[in-house]
């Protein structure tokens, strides 16, 4: 952390985006994390995906649970609505705020602590209702604040700062948003600005459930030879299946590419990201292909990053629940309730 | 930045595509790369560590503060008031600060003023005359700023100095060309005093005529320092029956300074846009003058004198009147009336240079008392025989070397206006201290391209883990205006000092606005775990981790627009992931927080002292 605010003077030729934001001015307060800390990487690459998608900060609601990565989502955003809920408890504070206002843009940050431990549960149970939203665990595979005891995340093997062993197997957050029905899921690593600010684009572009995993190494306890999340090792062991480009609206294509290994994401912009394949014979769209990848690699020692799935054709939870296009914080208690008539009329007819 | 080192990552490195050639790491043991990142200081002409002293002056060191100027620029109660500012327009934070309004530098020159106005007696602290001669002896014409930096640096080594000047007092310039109305005589005298405490041979009142005759006697260095004392006439119709109300500017001003002419009449027209005329309207206006008119050929912008001489000049009531080309003195019988003048406008040709061209409109008439000429200053030299072996140029200037100040007489130095035209105070500090050094070398029968290498020093400021010996928090205070005397009252005394220099709380406020460019953010390459948490906190966007290249291509790919090439990439080696650093320098904060967000120390901070050469250091202590 540092003591100072981050001044205010910027560079005179800073970039302005179509609202007339610098990235700036999607900043929150001075992070108290500790200097060199994966999160904060992660929260510069969430500042820089808002900036390029001109979003409005009004527009985003940012949620999280209890954490040093729950701690995030105040050193973002500033002029967002934020929720710091209860530990493990934020995907059902997300799903209700979602229920009650879907014209927001839902962000869950979590880690996992919070999202693996404690909060499994409401994980794997807000991604199978479809919420429409974007869920990033900063995942370090420690529980940094109580000093770096294995989490569930943590492979077995992986040694810790003291020296021992995790014994228990890791619990893979990925393979788990596929198998309950996340639409669109990536995995990426803090310190790949590159790869992540296009992967968080895209997610906040998609209509459904999407899940972004980020590897983010603990700078203080999980940043030592013979940990798996460690900024060598990840550097060491990073497969990225394919790469998103951020695309200027006018830009004329320049590099050609080989048919079938490249096509374009639509971000709700109106601009664009193309997607272009690394590992030849992985396809994105392919949810059982994918999860099969993942596993082989996985046991290969290899961590695969970049767009594992996608399903274009996602809804959402309202979609499922076929609720009204208005959202529900802005009817009237008359519109909401049916009064004591309506509900008469309502369970006579179940009699 | 040539010879691209070709950099090959560790093995296991996933990015090695990365690694191209393209720039060569920044060599920071050369003094001159992070000098030049000390933007004030690198322009300052005499090195002057403007940081260093302005912290010192927040810290209430003013007697500190004061000395690091005096070794540098040896006049800092009159650099204070009079300098021409170099480092002002060349200072950072005039590059930064334009989130809400125009960006302005920090007013380094005021706060020189605030550190020779509030230091201590310091007199203890100078060095003291030296305790033996080394037998040579050197002779300096002219006592202005130029010889009496020479003195300075010479006396305490031993050295006999013979000072001479046709005035009777020494100060060259300093006395007799800028009014006491904004350089008080005491701050002069005290000055100059600290010079002559080492105790030069003093020779005024005695005007060298003869170089030929000096030469012959038995000096072993001669250096000329005697300025340009020569303003330029106007040759126009009716000036020779009207010359009795014609003046020369700097004559006119120096018989002021001297009290010999104390009045002018109530309409004044000062023909000219440098300094010089701007200190004639001003002291016009305090001598009975009412209606002061300046005219000028050029534009207002393309004036010689300095933004802010302009400007006290005006709001003085002294009307500025560009684009006018003086014809004719008017008068009646030998008595001045006015003046003609012929109306101008700009014009450029193809090549953009500029020429002035007649408007086509009517003339103007301005009444007049009396004219004041400050068209500009020459050099002249009619005491010099040309067959001394120095030689002349085409423009009857003597050929000096621009880094040693010697003449081609190997005997005879020149330094200040003498050597190469008028400049100003700091520049003739600088020449004399780099004229000092050539005079020692020639001296001691030493190489006089063998010159003595600046004093540096590079230290961390890390006190703790998030704690510096510095203030990293950016004020964002707007530049404080410097307090003027009232108007009527200014008005009324040409020796009443107008400018009040800033109170302490003010002056703490301005040097807060100091970005301490002078605290390096050093870079430790294989530290570095690139974590990207100094690209994410860095204010203004000045680092980058990209892939190496040369540097056009480079400049292409940083977080943040390359504004101004002119100033340096910092690029580290080769990183694990075949990338490198790259850190844009132009308009960096120095807030020091890329080091502590920086997990491992990759980043420091580290205050870069540089102390320009001077000959023998006499005068650190």
């Amino acid at each position: 952390m540092t003591y100072i605010a981050k001044p205010k003077l910027r560079h005179p030729g800073i970039a302005v985006n179509r609202l007339g934001f610098t990235h700036r001015d999607y900043e929150g307060s001075v992070s108290t994390l500790c200097a060199g800390c994966g999160h904060d990487s992660i929260s510069f690459a969430i500042i820089q995906a808002c900036f390029e998608l001109n979003i409005e900060p009004h527009r985003v609601a940012k949620l999280s649970g209890i954490g040093c990565s729950s701690k995030t989502p105040d050193y973002l955003l500033g002029q967002s609505h934020g929720f710091n809920s209860v530990h493990g408890r934020m995907p059902s504070v997300l799903t209700g705020a979602n229920l009650a206002n879907r014209d927001l843009l839902y962000m869950g940050v979590s880690g996992d602590g919070d999202s693996a431990s404690i909060g499994l549960g409401q994980f794997v149970h807000c991604v199978r209702r479809g919420v429409n939203m974007v869920y990033i665990t900063e995942n370090n595979g420690v529980y940094g604040l109580t000093k770096g005891q294995f989490s569930a995340t943590a492979d077995k093997g992986s040694k810790s700062k003291a020296g021992g062993s995790n014994l228990d197997s890791p619990l893979d957050l990925v393979s788990m948003a596929l198998m309950v029905g996340a639409t669109f899921v990536g995995r990426s690593f803090s310190g790949d600005k590159a790869q992540m600010v296009p992967l968080i684009m895209a997610a906040m572009s998609h209509p459904g459930p999407a899940f972004i995993d980020i590897v983010s190494p603990c700078v203080a306890f999980n940043n030592h030879a013979g940990s798996t999340k460690a900024y060598d090792f990840v550097r060491e062991h990073n497969e990225a299946v394919n790469r998103l480009d951020l695309m200027e609206p006018r830009e004329a294509i320049t590099v050609e590419y080989a048919p079938g290994t490249s096509e374009e994401v639509a971000l709700h912009d109106g601009s664009t990201l193309r997607l272009s394949k690394l590992a030849a014979d992985y396809d994105p769209h392919d949810r059982i292909g994918a999860m099969a990848y993942l596993q082989s690699r996985a046991a290969a020692g290899e961590l695969v990053t970049g767009l594992i799935y996608m399903d274009a054709t996602a809804t959402d939870m309202h979609a499922n629940l076929n609720t009204v296009d208005q959202p529900l914080n802005l009817m009237s208690e008359k519109q909401l309730c049916p009064g004591s008539n309506g509900l008469d009329a309502f369970n006579a007819a179940h009699r | 930045m040539s010879s691209p080192a070709v950099q090959t990552p560790p093995s296991g490195a996933r990015n090695s595509r990365l690694s191209v050639a393209g720039m060569a790491p920044t060599d920071i043991s050369n003094p001159d790369y992070f000098h030049k990142v000390v933007d004030c200081q690198w322009a300052c002409p005499a090195h002057t560590p403007v940081p260093e002293y302005i912290r010192m002056i927040a810290a209430g060191r003013y007697s500190d503060a004061y000395m690091v100027n005096w070794h540098s620029n040896v006049f800092p109660g009159v650099l204070g008031r009079t300098c021409d500012r170099p480092c002002e327009p060349a200072c950072r934070r005039g590059r930064v600060e334009e989130v809400t309004k125009k960006a302005e530098p920090v007013a380094i020159c005021r706060l020189k003023r605030v550190a020779a106005d509030n230091k201590d007696d310091v007199k203890a602290r100078m060095p003291a005359p030296a305790a033996a001669k080394n037998g040579k002896r050197v002779a300096l014409i002219g006592a202005g700023p130029a010889s009496l930096t020479v003195a300075r640096d010479l006396l305490p080594l031993g050295y006999t100095v013979v000072l001479y000047d046709g005035d009777g007092a020494a100060g060259g310039m300093m006395r007799t060309q800028i009014p006491k109305f904004r350089l008080p005589e005491t701050v002069l005298n005290e000055e100059v005093n600290y010079i002559l405490d080492l105790q030069p041979e003093l020779r005024l009142g005695q005007k060298i005529d003869s170089l030929k005759a000096l030469l012959a006697e038995d000096y072993d260095a001669i250096f000329v320092g005697c300025g340009a004392p020569r303003g330029r006439a106007l040759e126009l119709p009716g000036g020779a029956q009207a010359k009795a109300n014609i003046h020369i500017g700097i004559d006119w001003l120096s018989s002021v300074s001297f009290g010999h002419t104390t009045k002018i009449g109530k309409r004044v027209i000062v023909l000219g846009g440098g300094n010089t005329a701007m200190d004639c309207c001003r002291t016009s206006r305090r001598l009975g003058g009412q209606q002061v008119n300046v005219v000028v050929r050029s534009g207002f912008d393309e004036m010689k004198a300095s933004p802010w001489e302009k400007e006290d000049a005006m709001q003085e009531g002294i009307p500025i009147h560009n684009f006018l080309v003086p014809r004719e003195f008017l008068h009646t019988n030998g008595k001045l009336t006015g003046m003609r003048f012929q109306k101008v406008k700009a014009e450029f040709d193809a090549k953009g240079r500029r020429n002035l061209v007649p408007s086509g409109e009517p003339d103007v008439v301005m009444e007049c008392d009396d004219v004041l000429v400050a068209v500009g200053q020459e050099n002249a030299f009619p005491w010099i025989e040309r067959d001394l072996g120095l030689e002349f140029d085409q423009w009857d200037m003597p050929r000096v070397d621009p880094r040693t100040f010697q003449s081609t007489n190997p005997r005879v130095f020149f330094g200040g206006d003498a050597a190469f035209g008028p400049k100003n105070i700091i520049w003739a500090v600088a020449h004399g201290h780099d004229a000092a050094i050539s005079i020692d070398l020639l001296c001691q029968g030493k190489d006089m391209a063998q010159r003595p290498s600046p004093l540096v020093n590079l230290s961390s400021q890390k006190m703790g883990i998030h704690e510096w010996s510095y203030d990293n928090d950016i004020s964002n205070d707007h530049r404080f205006k410097v307090p003027h005397a009232p108007i009527e009252k200014a008005l009324k005394d040409v020796k009443l000092e107008v400018e009040l220099g800033f109170d302490l709380s003010q002056a703490f406020a301005e040097a807060e606005r100091c970005l301490n460019c002078d605290v390096q953010t050093v870079f430790d390459t294989p530290k570095c775990i690139e974590c990207d948490a100094c690209v994410d906190i860095c204010p203004m966007d000045c680092i980058t981790f990209t892939a190496n290249g040369d540097e056009e291509d480079l400049r292409r790919r940083l977080t943040a627009p390359s504004l101004h090439k002119e100033q340096d990439l910092y690029i580290s080696s080769a990183l694990k992931t075949g990338r490198i650093m790259a850190k844009d320098e132009d308009l960096c904060l120095h807030c020091g927080l890329c080091a502590e967000r920086c997990p491992t120390g990759a980043w420091d901070m580290q205050k870069f002292l540089l102390n320009a050469p001077k000959t023998g250091y006499a005068c650190h202590r």
